[in-house]
């Protein structure tokens, strides 16, 4: 059984990030951090849900987040990622990106490098609104229409595609590591490969006749060509950055704009959005008959079969359940993981058994599930050079 | 015009000395703008310098405390909820429904004043704890009234069940006795302690028997000389008759068991049979509901509605709600003589119990420095169907007058503005126009806020402020030169002629989107006929170029319908065709806008290529047939 616990913080929460599990631990992860957004004094706050917070109530229930130490970010909080243990990157609004070093020892926050106005306009602050981190590369974008690269211990900017596009660029995440995707309010996604000196994209891929910005992307953990976008109509879409500028399937999920979609990192068969119409779903796509069940919720299960749009190049090399375009094959099963709400989910992130979410209504929500729930660690990859990938993967069983 | 219900407070405003200078003001929608006048108090105006300042003066201070803040939260997500409630459920499901809203409105206020406890302990700044104190002081307040609302308007306990209801209430609000008896038990010897009679007398204050006989157990074992008197006391407690709503049991036949009951206690009196104790005659004498006795506990009721309820569980446990008014007069009246009057928290009460519930919500607005209190008991109340018939000399009603109070409050604040949203749309009478007037004056920071302003308009159909709200947004990426974005916010907008312009813009500065047509230019400079004629189509049939520039293409396309070999082929050349005759469709009405000449000109040049374009399709058709011939 599943619980899902809710915190009120007293602040809009804009992001929420788990801080990575190191590799060699076996422990879940019990320390994420949060952006918040639209107050008049944002913050960034670190929270422990482990042993780890100053637990001097003893009735206090275990799993209830204690706040370990917050700082103040000038502007809100519009990306926020781990660069890795300690340090954490954040996108603001004032066009600024900065680098905050989380002290464990101490438990405080304190900025280790911030760059002022990476994005902005000739004469106006110009809104950073997305990040991704590759330690220790941090790749920008804004609504500026600008690509900054980063490196974290270099003070200055290493490259800037100056007017990457014409309109605002949401989201942006690796596909290689010298290779971004970025996708925009025009609907499109743009490669962009920062080995070729040229300021132009190396692709752009597009829904034809349907210019729905999108907002959010994932890149699929182990199959880096697959990717899935979420736009402001609320559809989910897969697409296929090898084959085709047309998506490999396109599902209706949300009523109103999908801020973010994640494939679960280690059992990419299950994939996580969550949407301005205040509800958070769990995607399960059940193709092979041993599928563990994870973070399965017992709330308003709908089984259905989507009926998948896929576009007539029906060579289909993958059998992951994302891509089928044929819904007889494909059986995906959604799952609400919230209770009825009605403000915005803008954010959540999902790493082992733990999910962590947060709303405009000023609570954070964990979902932890009971570990004997899940037997393997099934990374979901069948193909061929999926299979090579999966020797690199630690903790898959494929 | 009515008159004033309470003289108003002052407040002073630092600096500005009233008695020197007139004082201007600004209405605001939560605050009032203040500003110091060069007008002194003769009416004269002085010729020194005034104050610079504009002061903001603010009445709700509540909603910027970061812990009400939960509260506000929490709370609107109980509301909606409530607003959901479907008119076709049976009555009787619904009041279980309601009563249940209520207690989850009351554990949020709980949450809320728990948690203000504790940092109100927790701080070392002063002046900070005594606020939060304050709050914790008005949250209990308020949860009281909230109860007492629940059990006797929501809940409508009838006569017995009442009973039960009042005395759960009194014991909630009461709990310092549980903190007592958990010291006087803990310690050595309980029985010697110098609470121990204070902790049994209030236990049989809250009817709570099992657990003064527990108590008095303890004495009972010191004293052997008196075992007989502990017994036939503990006796009596425990055969004390309790009601069961839910029982077999009727009202008439717990009345008889009571009043039987109840005989067996004033015996025990007559006969003096605790005359040697007078903790445990006091006991007695409580049982059997004797008010000098009660009043002589006062420090331990409290409250003069602990000694109502206290009075009614050994007088009158089967009281019905219509009778409570009079035994609550009397017991503030009895309970109070020696203070000055009753305060505003007990002439509330009082009118609960009289059943008056527009003089609770009354009392309460003008008590109570926030609207979240009356707006949220009052929207429960008329859910309930208690206020129907009252109507206000002003806006609709009470709920919504109350409920727009509220959410206009909240829009002020710099967070909780979307949460005010949520109120005004339960509004029916007034509550869209609020929301126009207010969703208007939300800053738009980045786009993100943007996009969830017009979120909010677009599902509520206000064409108008998505309008607005898209121009607002187009004209800020039109001045930072932001062409692609400027252009997704007025097709959001369906703005038409707003894109449009843009786009030709876009055209102008052959920017990113036209490398197409960059794209012909090159191919027809390199003689690179076919792809260019190619492309050239599949720019307007795609409909990659705006329609405004249809003509400059399909201008572009005479030299290539001009050339010796065919080009575009008999299909291309019906599409080209069609794109001509969609272009000039809807232009049969000359427009007076353009002087003659401008009209004159499109007119030839249409007829120009008309022209190549038949003699093209003629070529082409020609050619086709003679290769597949």
């Amino acid at each position: 059984m599943d619980c899902i616990n809710a915190k009120f913080v007293s602040q809009k929460i804009s992001k929420t990030r788990w801080r990575p599990v190191s590799s060699a631990s076996l422990h879940q992860p019990d320390i994420f951090a949060t952006g918040s957004w639209d107050n008049e004094d944002n913050k960034v706050s670190i929270w422990s849900i482990g042993e780890h917070g100053v637990s001097n109530m003893d009735d206090e229930f275990e799993g209830d987040p204690q706040l370990l130490c917050e700082y103040k970010h000038n502007g809100d909080v519009l990306d926020l990622q781990f660069l890795d243990q300690e340090r954490i990157a954040t996108a603001s609004s004032t066009g600024a990106v900065t680098i905050f070093r989380h002290h464990q020892n101490s438990q405080t926050l304190s900025v280790a490098q911030l760059w002022d106005r990476a994005h902005h306009y000739p004469c106006d602050d110009a809104p950073c609104t997305g990040l991704v981190c590759n330690s220790p590369e941090i790749v920008t974008i804004g609504e500026d229409g600008r690509i900054n690269l980063f490196r974290a211990d270099h003070k200055g900017i290493l490259r800037t595609i100056e007017n990457a596009d014409s309109s605002t660029i949401h989201a942006v995440t690796f596909l290689r590591t010298t290779e971004v995707l970025t996708v925009n309010s025009f609907g499109q996604l743009k490669l962009w490969d920062f080995r070729q000196q040229s300021n132009e994209p190396s692709q752009i891929l597009s829904l034809t006749g349907n210019r729905v910005p999108l907002h959010c992307v994932d890149r699929h953990p182990n199959q880096q060509h697959i990717v899935a976008t979420g736009g402001q109509d609320g559809m989910l879409c897969l697409w296929d950055v090898r084959q085709g500028t047309m998506p490999l399937s396109m599902m209706e999920a949300h009523s109103a704009e999908m801020w973010e979609v994640h494939f679960h990192p280690s059992n990419t068969d299950h994939l996580f959005t969550c949407s301005e119409d205040g509800s958070l779903l769990h995607w399960e796509s059940s193709t092979s008959s041993s599928v563990p069940s994870f973070l399965q919720g017992g709330r308003n299960t709908s089984a259905m079969s989507r009926s998948t749009v896929a576009p007539g190049d029906g060579n289909q090399s993958l059998t992951s359940g994302w891509l089928s375009g044929d819904s007889s094959k494909g059986h995906l099963e959604t799952t609400h993981m919230l209770p009825s709400q009605t403000l915005s989910v803008n954010s959540l992130d999902v790493l082992d058994q733990c999910l962590v979410c947060g709303t405009d209504g000023e609570a954070i929500y964990i979902n932890r599930e009971s570990s004997d729930e899940i037997e393997s660690r099934d990374c979901g990859c069948t193909d061929q050079a999926g299979a090579r990938r999966c020797e690199e993967e630690p903790g898959c069983t494929n | 015009m009515e008159e004033v219900d309470v003289e108003p407070t002052t407040t002073p405003i630092p600096g500005i000395d009233f008695t020197q200078k007139h004082l201007g003001f600004v209405w605001g929608p939560g605050d009032i703008l203040v500003y110091e006048t060069k007008y002194g108090a003769t009416g004269a105006a002085s010729v020194d310098q005034g104050c610079p300042f504009v002061h903001v003066v603010r009445k709700d201070e509540d909603i910027y405390s970061p812990i009400l803040r939960k509260l506000f939260n929490e709370s609107h997500h109980i509301f909606v909820g409530l607003q959901k409630i479907k008119e076709d459920v049976p009555s009787k499901n619904k009041k279980s429904q309601f009563v249940s809203i209520s207690k989850n409105y009351r554990s949020v206020i709980r949450a809320c004043m728990e948690e203000l406890q504790q940092v109100a302990v927790s701080t070392r700044d002063a002046t900070l704890a005594t606020q939060y104190g304050n709050q914790v002081s008005i949250l209990l307040a308020v949860e009281l009234i909230w109860n007492l609302c629940e059990v006797l308007f929501i809940e409508a306990a009838p006569a017995g069940a009442l009973q039960l209801h009042l005395l759960d209430w009194v014991r909630l609000h009461k709990a310092d006795v549980d903190e007592k008896a958990r010291e006087v038990l803990q310690s050595e010897s309980p029985a010697e302690h110098p609470a121990y009679w204070d902790v049994a007398i209030s236990y049989v204050l809250q009817g709570r028997t099992d657990e003064a006989r527990q108590v008095l157990v303890k004495q009972a074992s010191l004293q052997p000389a008196a075992r007989l008197m502990f017994k036939l006391l503990d006796s009596l407690l425990m055969k004390m008759p309790v009601y069961n709503p839910g029982g077999n049991q009727t009202l008439t036949e717990f009345d008889v068991k009571w009043r039987h009951w109840r005989e067996e206690c004033d015996r025990c009196l007559q006969d003096n049979s605790f005359a040697s104790n007078r903790h445990l005659e006091a006991i007695c004498k409580i049982l059997v509901g004797d008010e000098d006795t009660l009043l002589e506990y006062k420090e331990l009721l409290g409250t003069w509605y602990h000694f109502l309820v206290t009075r009614l569980l050994y007088s009158h446990p089967t009281v019905k709600p219509t009778e409570l008014h009079y035994y609550a007069q009397s017991s503030m009246d009895m309970f109070l003589e020696t203070r000055s009057g009753p305060e505003p928290l007990d002439s509330i009460l009082l009118a609960a119990f009289e059943f008056d519930i527009h003089q609770v919500i009354k009392d309460c607005s003008i008590a109570l420095n926030n609207w979240w209190f009356v707006a949220h008991l009052t929207d429960l109340l008329d859910h309930c169907k208690l206020l129907q018939s009252h109507n206000l000399h002003f806006g609709s009603n009470l709920r919504e007058f109350l409920l727009l109070e509220y959410g206009a409050g909240l829009f002020t604040h710099h967070s909780l503005w979307q949460l005010a949203v949520g109120y005004f749309d339960h509004c029916p009478e007034f509550g869209r126009v609020y929301l126009e007037l207010q969703i208007e004056r939300v800053p738009l920071d980045s786009e993100r806020k943007a996009l969830k302003v017009l979120r909010i308009c677009e599902e509520r159909q206000m064409a108008e402020q998505v309008r607005s709200i898209c121009k607002i947004m187009a004209k800020r990426a039109l001045r930072n030169d932001r062409l692609g974005s400027a252009l997704s916010w007025s097709i959001r907008a369906k703005d038409a002629a707003f894109a449009t312009l843009i786009s030709e813009r876009f055209l102008q500065d052959y920017c990113t989107p036209a490398p197409s047509y960059r794209e012909f230019h090159k191919l027809y400079g390199d003689k690179r006929f076919v792809e260019a004629a190619t492309l050239l189509l599949s720019l307007m049939t795609a409909k990659i170029a705006p329609q405004s520039f249809w003509m400059t293409l399909l201008t572009d396309a005479l030299p290539l319908l001009e050339q010796k070999q065919v080009i575009f082929s008999a299909d291309q050349t019906y599409e080209l065709m069609h794109c001509l005759e969609e272009l000039t469709a809807g232009k049969t009405i000359p427009n007076t806008d353009h002087p003659m000449q401008d009209e004159d000109v499109e007119v030839t040049k249409v007829e120009l290529l008309r022209l190549a374009l038949a003699r093209n399709l003629a070529q082409a058709i020609v050619k086709e047939g003679t290769v597949d011939g």
